[in-house]
């Protein structure tokens, strides 16, 4: 009986396998920045270019960094979701505009609305390293200590923001 | 006639080679060809630090480009490995070592950057997988091979069952030699069924069967 039995559970045992890996996705790369402090960094500002913006200033609130880029077509199918939460006011909303031109990025924001409280600009990447930025868009759930608490890969969508972006900022927003 | 015509075509190979020549010429002046300008291109990054280039590659080597992941920051073109590159020469020339370097990605993008995975617990089955695979391949193996050494253990004839084999194989002996027709073959194999070499191979079985496991 075991003679037969062996191969069906070893086959059994590798199908488990196979089947966890096909249904993971190698694009999701788990940040190693989650539940750590946000990098701190002091950038100017998009519509205001003489004005320096710390990330400092935001300790206290819940606030969102959303990476985005008027190169990027993928922040084209995500952005009437932000500017729709942003309008909500459920939290503020600031953008990291990454390794991008600023007429042509201020041009875009008037295209498709503004929902960013202000956008930060990141010429040659740099803050963009520092939060471990590979792909654009990317967002972050930042915390009132200043700690990263959430890394959206790819568009932010209704599915992500309903099931986790939300109910994580209310949850956040309730704690001291 | 003939002469003049060989001339003809001795001067036209000559105005050809002069042609080649002169483009050659055309093409090797700067501004003119698409090699030097396309060489001069590639060769900005390099020529700044050969120093700094030497180690930026060795380490990048064995750094995964998070976008495109089966290449190395190293062979990779896409713009991430770029920026990488970059950071990297920056911080060779603010003398930081390799392991700070590695360690300053590493905190930004995790172990995934890294070709060679840290000892972890959580990486001990990565590490180890493959040989605990092997020793246990190697136990079903061994298992299996003496299991077999038992089943096909020698069994030894007695002198009776030696005597018999030698009657059974002169009989077939006998009917090969003899020129036959069918009917004659069909009235043989009756007789050897109710004949006595019959009951031999039952003999034989059941010894067998005394062995097997």
């Amino acid at each position: 009986m075991m003679r037969y039995l062996a191969p069906l559970f070893a086959f059994l045992v590798l199908a488990v396998f196979l089947f966890a890996g096909l249904s993971l996705n190698p694009r999701q790369v788990p940040s190693p920045l989650i539940d750590k402090p946000a990098p701190e960094f002091e950038l100017y500002n998009l519509h205001e270019p003489d004005k320096l913006f710390s990330s400092k200033d935001n300790l206290g609130k819940v606030w969102l960094l959303n990476v985005w880029a008027s190169w990027c077509v993928a922040c084209r199918d995500e952005h009437p979701l932000l500017v729709q939460l942003a309008k909500s006011g459920i939290v503020p909303v600031y953008g990291l505009n990454y390794k991008d031109e600023n007429v042509t990025a201020r041009q875009w924001l008037r295209l498709y609305g503004d929902p960013y409280v202000t956008s930060l600009v990141d010429p040659d990447g740099t803050v963009g390293i520092d939060y471990g930025v590979y792909g654009v868009p990317e967002t972050y759930i930042i915390d009132k200590q200043g700690i990263i608490r959430h890394k959206q890969i790819g568009p932010v969508t209704v599915d992500s923001l309903r099931n986790k972006i939300i109910p994580l900022i209310m949850e956040l927003q309730e704690q001291t | 006639m003939m002469p003049q015509h060989f001339a003809f075509i001795y001067d036209n190979r000559g105005k050809i080679a002069i042609i080649k020549i002169c483009l050659i010429i055309l093409l090797l002046l700067p501004g003119f060809g698409w090699t030097q300008e396309e060489a001069y291109k590639e060769a900005i990054p390099v020529a700044e630090d050969p120093e700094v280039e030497k180690r930026m590659l060795v380490l990048t080597e064995d750094l995964r480009c998070l976008v495109c992941q089966n290449e190395s920051i190293a062979d990779s073109r896409a713009e991430f490995s770029n920026d990488i590159r970059r950071i990297i020469r920056e911080q060779i020339k603010a003398n930081k070592t390799d392991a700070e370097i590695i360690d300053f990605l590493v905190d930004r993008y995790g172990d995934f950057v890294l070709y060679n995975p840290p000892m972890k617990t959580t990486t001990v089955l990565l590490w180890f997988g493959p040989l605990i695979m092997f020793l246990i391949s190697l136990w079903v193996l061994i298992r299996y091979l003496k299991r077999r050494r038992i089943q096909i253990e020698e069994i030894s004839l007695t002198e009776a069952d030696e005597k018999k084999i030698a009657a059974l194989l002169n009989e077939k002996v006998e009917r090969l030699q003899e020129p036959q027709d069918t009917s004659e073959i069909l009235m043989k194999q009756k007789k050897t069924v109710n004949g006595s070499p019959q009951k031999t191979p039952e003999v034989l079985t059941n010894e067998n069967e005394g062995k097997k496991i």
